[in-house]
C-alpha cells in the first residue's frame, strides 16, 4: 500500500490532522450511538452546569449540550462535505472544460462566473433561501453552485498554464480527444491545486453554513448544528458570572461549537498541507 | 605576490537532496590574478555555476560550503559576516547572470536599476553614477547611450540586455566579474556583438573576470586560460592555446571531438521522390505575417535541416506542418497529396504518419505520466496494441533507444536526465511508425556530448527505417553533422536553400554568410579575426 508508506513518513501536524479529522469523521458517522441524548428532546433542567450527567451543561430548553455537539458535528461537517464535494464536480469540470476548449464556451462560461461572483455570496444565498426556502437540499445547491464559480476560476487558470505545455501539443497533434487531455493530460497535473483550494473551501463552506445558520436561514432548528448553537449561546456571555468555574461555564457555551468549527478548520489545513507536499512532489 | 586576486583551495559544497547532503564541488582549487579571464566548461551539473557563485562567498538555498577556503584580494570569503560580504558583492565582485531578461527588474528602468549598486554602496553619487552609466553605455556599444537607460527591460532586444547588465556589473568598477553563460540564450548574430563587448570592456578596464560557459568556442575566444570541469572535480587546467591545441586529459579530448561528427553521406539514388512540399505558405497573426510564402520540398528518406535565428520562423514552419496553426495562404503536400490544414482533419492514419520532436524534453513529457504510458498510449491509439504484444513493443522501443526496459518503464519524466528525456520523446515518435519526423531544435538544450549521442541515435533510426527528418536548428555545427539539404529561414521567408555541401561553400547569399561567419569556431584569434574582416568590410563599404 503506498498510503501506509506515506502515512509513516508523515510529518507530525500531519498526523494530528488526520487524528483529528477522524475524530471529527467517527463522531459525526457513530453520533446516534455516542450521544448520550437525542438530538432535540429536553433532558434536563435549563441552563444547568457542567456536571454529570450533562457533562457540558444543558441550553436554554434543557437540551444536552454534549449531545447536541456530537449530532451537530454529523449535520454541520456532513453537510458541508456534500457541498464542497458538488462544488468540485461543478467547478472543475466547467473549469477544465472551458480552458480546453476555449472560444467561445470559454467566454460564456466565465461570464457567467462573473456574474455570481459580483454578488456578495452572503446576500446572494440569502436571498435564494428566501425565495426557496430554507431546506436542506436548497441549501446544499445554493452554496455548491455560488462556491463552484472560485473552484472554476482556480481550475480555469490552472489548466490554461497547463495547457501551453509541450506535451499537450503531443496529444493534440496525436488526435486525442477532449476527454482524454482533460481526464489524462491536465486534471493530474492541476490535482496538487486544486486538493489544497478542496481544503481551503471546506472550510469556508462549513464557516458559511455556521454563518447562515447563525442569521437563521441555515439549518433549520431543533436540527442541531454548531452554527446556530453558537447564535443561541453567544447572548449568554454576557450574562456569566465568571466568578467561580461552576457559574463561568455558562459563559463558556458559545465557544463549545465555536471551537469545534476552529479546530476541524485547523485539522482539515494540516492534512491539506501534507497531501499537496505529496502530490506536487515537492521536497522540502 | 600582490597580483593575486582570488585564490580558492578546496572547497567543497554540499547540496540537499532527498537523500540527505551530497557534494556539488568537491574539492576545487582556483587562482585567478588581477586583469586575468578564467574559462570554467563542462557540462551541466559539473559544478560551474556553483562555483562561481562561491567566488562572492555566495551559495544557493540548500547548498553550504562544507570545507576549504576561498580569498578575495587576502579576505577570507568562507565563514565572512554578512555585513563584510555585502560590502564586496555588487562592488568588487560582481555578477551576470545567464538570463538578463529574467534578471532585470520589469519594472524599473534600466538606468535605475544601473545605478542602484554604486549608490547603495556609496561609492558615486547618483548623478555621477548616471553621467558613468551613459559612459559604460557608449563604451558597451549601446545604440543611443545618452537615452537607452531611460527605457524598460522589455524595451530592449536580448542582446542588448545583456550588454546593459554587463555595463551595469561595470558600475562600482569591481574587481571580478562573474560572467555565467552571458550569451548561451542569444542568437549567433547577436552573440558576436556581445561576445566582442565584453571582451573590450573587460580588457580595457583590466577587470579580472570568471567565464562560465559550456561553448568551448566561445570561451576560447574570451579566456586567458581555461578550467574543465566534471561532476564537481577538476579535469585539469591550461591556457586556452595550450589546452586547444594539446587537451591532456581524455575528457577534454572527448568535449573537443563532440563536433566533428559527420554522418556518413547517402548518395542520392538517381531522382528522389519528394515526400513533403509546402508551397507558398502564408501563416499571420492578425496582420504581422509570420511567414510569408514558404515554400521548401523535402525528399523521401533525407533529412532537411531548417535555418535561421530566433522569429525567423522556423519554428512556425513546423506548426503549420503539424496542423497547429491555420495558414492564411499556400498549402503543403505530403505525399503528392494535399494536407487538410487543420491537424483534427487529417485522420488517424495521416497524424500517426507525420510526428513531431519538441526542443524542450522537460515540458514535451507529462511529469504525471510514467514511460510505459508514454510510451504506450501511441502504440495504443495508433496501432492498437494491447496488453502483452504492447508490452513486447514498448521494451523493444526502449532498447531501439538505447535505454534499459526494466529500468526505465516505471519511471517518472522527473527522474531521468535530460539527454534520456529526449530519447523517450524520440521513441514516442517512433511508437507511431511515423514516415516524417520534424525534430524542433531535439539538442539545442542538451550537452554537447549529449546532443551528439542523440544526433547519432537519430541518424542510425534514419538509416535503419528510412526516416525522413525536417531538422529545425539554429546551429549550425549540428547542420553541418547530419543534413542533406539546408534551408536559410530569416523574418519569415526563405532566404536560401540547396544542398549543404553548396550552401557552406562560398560564394553564399549574404545572410547566410553573416549566419557563417558569427559561428564560433575552436580557435582563440576567431573572434579577434572576425571583428577585424567587419570593420574592414564596413569601411570599404564607406568610402
Amino acid at each position: 500500500m503506498p498510503w501506509l508508506t506515506h502515512l509513516r513518513s508523515a510529518p507530525p501536524s500531519a498526523l494530528i490532522g488526520l487524528a483529528l479529522v477522524l475524530a471529527y469523521a467517527l463522531v459525526a458517522l457513530f453520533a446516534p450511538w455516542l450521544a448520550p441524548y437525542p438530538e432535540a428532546d429536553a433532558a434536563g433542567a435549563q441552563y444547568a452546569p457542567w456536571a454529570a450527567p450533562h457533562y457540558l451543561g444543558t441550553d436554554m430548553l434543557g437540551r444536552d449540550v454534549l449531545s447536541r455537539m456530537i449530532w451537530g458535528a454529523r449535520n454541520t461537517v456532513g453537510i458541508a462535505l456534500v457541498t464542497t464535494v458538488l462544488a468540485f464536480l461543478l467547478g472543475t469540470t466547467a473549469g477544465l472544460m472551458a480552458a480546453t476548449v476555449g472560444g467561445l464556451a470559454d467566454t460564456l462560461a466565465s461570464r457567467l462566473a462573473d456574474v455570481l461572483m459580483a454578488v456578495p455570496s452572503l446576500i446572494f444565498a440569502l436571498l435564494i433561501l428566501t425565495i426557496t426556502g430554507t431546506s436542506v437540499v436548497a441549501l446544499v445547491l445554493v452554496i455548491a453552485v455560488l462556491d463552484s464559480t472560485r473552484v472554476f476560476r482556480l481550475s480555469r487558470a490552472v489548466a490554461q498554464g497547463i495547457l501551453t505545455m509541450d506535451y499537450i501539443e503531443v496529444a493534440r497533434m496525436r488526435g486525442e480527444g477532449l476527454f482524454w487531455l482533460i481526464r489524462r493530460e491536465v486534471l493530474p497535473n492541476a490535482a496538487a491545486p486544486l486538493i489544497a483550494e478542496f481544503g481551503l473551501r471546506f472550510c469556508f463552506v462549513f464557516l458559511f453554513i455556521s454563518a447562515l445558520s447563525f442569521l437563521g436561514l441555515g439549518l433549520q432548528p431543533p436540527t442541531a448544528d454548531w452554527g446556530s448553537m453558537v447564535r443561541e449561546s453567544a447572548k449568554l456571555i454576557a450574562f456569566a458570572n465568571f466568578s467561580t468555574w461552576q457559574t463561568a461555564t455558562f459563559g463558556l457555551a458559545p465557544l463549545l461549537p465555536a471551537g469545534a468549527i476552529a479546530l476541524l478548520t485547523v485539522a482539515v489545513n494540516l492534512v491539506v498541507d501534507w497531501v499537496l507536499r505529496l502530490s506536487s512532489g515537492l521536497k522540502e | 605576490m600582490g597580483n593575486e586576486l582570488l585564490t580558492i583551495r578546496g572547497l567543497r559544497i554540499e547540496g540537499r537532496s532527498a537523500q540527505g547532503w551530497s557534494e556539488i564541488v568537491k574539492g576545487v582549487d582556483l587562482d585567478l590574478n588581477r586583469g586575468e579571464i578564467l574559462g570554467l566548461i563542462g557540462e551541466s551539473g559539473a559544478g560551474k555555476s556553483t562555483l562561481g557563485l562561491a567566488a562572492m562567498g555566495y551559495v544557493k538555498p540548500g547548498c553550504r560550503i562544507a570545507g576549504g577556503s576561498i580569498r578575495f584580494d587576502g579576505q577570507e570569503l568562507v565563514g565572512a559576516p554578512a555585513p563584510a560580504l555585502r560590502a564586496l558583492r555588487g562592488r568588487r565582485i560582481a555578477y551576470v547572470a545567464q538570463s538578463a531578461a529574467a534578471a532585470f527588474n520589469p519594472a524599473w528602468r534600466l538606468i535605475d536599476q544601473h545605478c542602484e549598486g554604486p549608490v547603495q554602496h556609496g561609492v558615486k553619487s547618483r548623478r555621477e553614477a548616471e553621467a558613468e552609466a551613459v559612459q559604460l553605455y557608449r563604451e558597451i556599444r549601446l545604440p543611443d547611450p545618452e537615452r537607452i537607460g531611460l527605457r524598460y527591460p522589455h524595451q530592449v532586444s536580448g542582446g542588448q540586455l545583456q550588454r546593459a547588465m554587463t555595463a551595469m556589473a561595470m558600475a562600482c568598477r569591481p574587481d571580478l566579474i562573474i560572467f555565467d553563460e552571458p550569451t548561451t540564450a542569444l542568437d549567433v548574430t547577436t552573440q558576436i556583438e556581445v561576445l566582442a563587448a565584453i571582451r573590450a570592456i573587460v580588457r580595457d578596464h583590466h577587470t579580472a573576470a570568471i567565464y562560465i560557459t559550456h561553448d568551448l568556442a566561445v570561451v576560447a575566444q574570451m579566456a586567458d586560460r581555461v578550467k574543465v570541469l566534471l561532476r564537481g572535480t577538476e579535469v585539469e587546467e591550461a591556457p586556452t592555446r595550450e589546452m586547444l591545441s594539446a587537451p591532456r586529459e581524455a575528457y577534454t579530448r572527448s568535449l573537443w571531438a563532440v563536433r566533428e561528427f559527420r554522418r556518413e553521406p547517402v548518395a542520392p539514388a538517381g531522382p528522389q521522390a519528394l515526400l513533403l512540399e509546402v508551397q507558398g505558405l502564408t501563416v499571420a497573426y492578425g496582420p504581422l505575417k509570420v511567414l510569408d510564402r514558404v515554400s521548401l520540398t523535402i525528399p523521401k528518406g533525407r533529412t532537411v535541416a531548417v535555418v535561421g535565428e530566433s522569429g525567423s520562423g522556423k519554428s512556425t514552419t513546423a506548426r503549420a506542418i503539424m496542423g497547429l496553426v491555420p495558414p492564411a495562404g499556400g498549402k503543403v503536400l505530403f505525399d503528392g497529396k494535399p494536407l487538410p490544414p487543420r491537424g483534427r482533419d487529417r485522420g488517424r492514419d495521416l497524424q500517426r504518419r507525420i510526428q513531431m520532436i519538441h526542443q524542450m524534453a522537460d515540458t514535451a513529457l507529462n511529469p504525471r505520466h510514467r514511460i510505459r504510458d508514454i510510451l504506450g498510449r501511441p502504440l495504443e491509439f495508433f496501432r492498437g496494441l494491447k496488453g502483452v504484444a504492447r508490452e513486447a513493443r514498448l521494451r523493444e522501443l526502449l532498447s531501439e533507444i538505447e535505454l534499459e526496459p526494466d529500468q526505465f518503464l516505471d519511471r517518472l519524466p522527473s527522474e531521468l536526465s535530460g539527454g534520456q528525456k529526449q530519447r523517450i520523446c524520440i521513441a514516442r515518435a517512433l511508437a507511431a511508425e511515423p514516415d516524417f519526423i520534424i525534430c524542433d531544435e531535439v539538442t539545442s538544450a542538451l550537452d554537447q556530448l549529449v546532443a551528439e549521442g542523440i544526433l547519432r541515435l537519430l541518424d542510425r533510426l534514419q538509416r535503419e527505417r528510412g526516416l525522413t527528418y525536417m531538422f529545425i536548428t539554429h546551429d549550425l555545427a549540428t547542420v553541418r553533422a547530419i543534413a542533406d539539404e539546408v534551408v536559410v529561414m530569416q523574418g519569415g521567408h526563405v532566404v536560401d536553400s540547396g544542398p549543404t555541401s553548396r550552401i557552406f561553400r562560398p560564394p553564399h547569399d549574404p545572410y547566410t554568410e553573416l549566419l557563417l561567419s558569427s559561428v564560433p569556431e575552436m580557435d582563440a584569434d576567431w573572434l579577434t579575426r572576425r571583428l577585424a574582416e567587419r570593420a574592414a568590410r564596413h569601411e570599404k563599404r564607406a568610402s
